[in-house]
């Protein structure tokens, strides 16, 4: 990987750093796919707000020189949501965790995808829960140990793309930390989409997923990460054989959420 | 004149104070909050969502705070529970927002149409951690417009959640009033380079100046997370109380008959009204009694409690709970004068006799005592 240059320097807050993520965490490398993406859609940084909830991924917007808005644990597409509402000019990006996305943030996720409102949701999925100490998380895999579950989990898992197409998101995406180099183009196009756009990226604990589940160091948990899942194009007729797919699962041009708001309010003005 | 509900007038207060953003949830009684501003919004290009549950109405409040709208939701007991993270996350992040609760019976569900004044101590710590509180309430339907300009205008001016604490009864009251336009404090914008988001009064909205950072962590005054300056927290918090405190813009109350009052009832929101009752009973009787209705609960308008209690034999404190700010007034009162408690938590109003009994009874105690 070639090391960040001043291109990429320009949107991050150098200051604020060193950084929270343990060495070999995988969420620097979403953290770079996010800044490649801002420069390719070269956005200005004051209409950018990056809002983050609790966890280690909802530190990622205090590392970027845009606006920041670090809200509380799994509600920060609730915050996005009224923000966007009443800016909608402002391009709103959400940085979550798999914690903050599916368990306590569960209800919002949902309803952030039925309403189709203009948001970009990053879902930074390590399968656990990591600020605080490698907790199982509703993204655990069946029987994967954790602190909370010592002789292994009995709980199955959410599979958050599911639960977005489900619910109703328009732009539905997954990605790995192993697929470095697709990542910003994807989140590229969730950002263009008119909609509620997810992006569930993979991304690796080495500290406590890796160490509890004997899978090695970071560069080992790549390759498990790329032996778990399997891009959409390379689906055979036996199709996924227990792997998770990758890629776009939907892009459709639905009615967004503030520009319907606005013609109600068009509406109702000439009315009055 | 007109003849409207006590939640209508609410809203109605809220579009005049400039408030163009409501997220809320329903809940008895406080609905019609919502409803009516799902009217009042849209024509004046005003933004009304109904989110999934209070947690996220506050949250889409807060997050519409910060794009640069006043903004405002509604509930009772339940939601009021539900939100208490985000009035933490609104005190420490200086977001200015109102948070309407129309208290019904509780705990709990409690009993969901009938009125209650239970949410008292909680509007005030409700959230974990320390925080200045500004804690609002009315009792008539006029009041209730007005109180809601006033929550706007102090939640701009000091940059805090505001809570309004309205009732089952006054929510549904229907009253004939006037609601002329009121003045209105708008948000400042900075005034000059060197600004910190986190320094003062000047509110900066994102998108209408240089990127900074907003967090519920502790902070230093650019935003920037300052999570384990202990000092650093307890300076910022220390300052932001005492702005509130005793400031003449903050307390807000009505007396009537304090002059050569003798007898002090000191009540709030609905059983105001019944007090005012109970003192013309008693002076009718020729007992020298005198109303202080408090309209601010929080900050607790100590030294106005202290100074009327100097003056007066007895104190009687009524309210719809089992005892909440009672317990501010004889902290305030000390051993000035006695303190007695006349607390409900069934539903019902007083009825004036009821509370012109408890003065009577506490007159005579002292008689007794004497």
């Amino acid at each position: 990987m070639p090391r960040v240059g001043e291109d990429l320097r320009r949107y991050l807050q150098v200051e604020a750093m060193p950084h929270v993520w343990c060495p070999g965490c995988g969420h620097g490398q979403v953290a770079r796919a996010l800044a490649t993406a801002l420069d390719r859609l070269a956005l200005p940084l004051e209409q950018l707000v990056l809002v983050g909830g609790i966890g280690c991924s909802g530190r990622t917007p205090f590392y970027f020189k845009a606006n920041a808005l670090h809200t509380t644990h799994g509600r920060a597409l609730a915050f996005a949501t009224g923000l966007k509402l009443a800016r909608p000019e402002l391009t709103v990006i959400t940085n979550m965790g798999d914690g903050d996305t599916a368990a306590i943030g569960g209800n919002h996720f949902i309803h952030a995808c039925r309403r189709n409102i203009d948001l970009t949701a990053i879902v930074y999925n390590n399968g656990i829960y990591g600020m605080t100490g490698g907790q199982q998380a509703p993204t655990t895999p069946r029987g994967a140990r954790s602190v909370t579950t010592p002789l292994g989990s009995i709980e199955p898992a959410f599979d958050i793309v599911q639960l977005a197409l489900a619910a109703g998101a328009t732009f539905v995406a997954r990605s790995t930390t192993f697929d470095f180099d697709e990542l910003p183009s994807l989140i590229v196009d969730a950002v263009r989409h008119p909609g509620f756009a997810v992006v569930e990226v993979l991304t690796q604990c080495p500290t406590y997923y890796g160490r509890l589940n004997e899978l090695g160091d970071a560069v080992a948990m790549l390759d498990y990460e790329r032996d778990l899942t399997l891009p959409q194009h390379a689906m055979t007729k036996e199709g996924l054989a227990g792997r998770r797919p990758l890629g776009v699962f939907r892009r459709e041009v639905a009615p967004e959420y503030t520009a319907q708001y606005a013609e109600l309010c068009a509406r109702q003005a000439k009315r009055s | 004149m007109k003849l409207i509900q006590g939640n209508e007038a609410c809203a109605l207060g809220a579009m005049q104070a400039g408030c163009r953003f409501f997220a809320g949830y329903p809940i008895t009684p406080a609905t019609e909050i919502m409803e009516w501003m799902a009217r009042l919004l849209p024509p004046e290009r005003g933004v009304f969502i109904q989110m999934e549950d209070e947690i996220a109405a506050l949250a889409a409040v807060i997050g519409a705070s910060w794009g640069g709208a006043k903004a405002m939701t509604a509930t009772s007991g339940p939601g009021f529970s539900l939100m208490q993270e985000h009035v933490g996350y609104a005190a420490m992040t200086e977001t200015p927002c109102v948070i309407v609760d129309s208290q019904r019976g509780g705990p709990s569900t409690g009993l969901p149409t009938l009125p209650a004044q239970g949410d008292v101590m909680q509007a005030r710590w409700g959230s974990h951690g320390d925080r200045a509180a500004i804690v609002l309430t009315a009792s008539t339907v006029r009041d209730v417009y007005e109180v809601t300009v006033a929550a706007f205008n102090l939640a701009e001016t000091y940059r805090l959640p505001v809570v309004l604490l309205l009732d089952a009864m006054l929510s549904h009251m229907r009253e004939n009033v006037e609601l002329p336009p009121l003045p209105v404090v708008n948000r400042r914008p900075p005034s000059g380079a060197g600004f910190q988001p986190f320094a003062g009064a000047e509110f900066q909205a994102f998108g209408d100046g240089p990127p900074f950072v907003v967090t519920g962590l502790a902070h230093a005054a650019s935003g920037r997370p300052r999570a384990s300056d202990g000092p650093n927290l307890d300076r910022m918090l220390r300052r932001s109380i005492a702005r509130i405190e005793n400031a003449d813009d903050v307390i807000r109350y009505r007396g009537t008959a304090l002059e050569d009052a003798e007898h002090l009832i000191l009540a709030y929101g609905i059983t105001a009204r019944s007090a005012a009752g109970a003192v013309q009973l008693l002076r009718r009787d020729g007992v020298r009694a005198g109303l202080l209705e408090l309209q601010t609960l929080w900050p607790f308008p100590e030294r106005l409690v202290q100074e009327l209690a100097a003056q007066v034999e007895d104190v009687v404190v009524a309210e719809l709970n089992l005892g909440q700010l009672v317990l501010p007034v004889r902290a305030a009162v000390g051993g000035a004068a006695p303190v007695r408690h006349l607390g409900r938590a069934d539903g019902t109003l007083f009825s004036p006799e009821e509370i012109a009994a408890a003065v009577r009874t506490a007159g005579d105690r002292e008689v007794a005592r004497a």
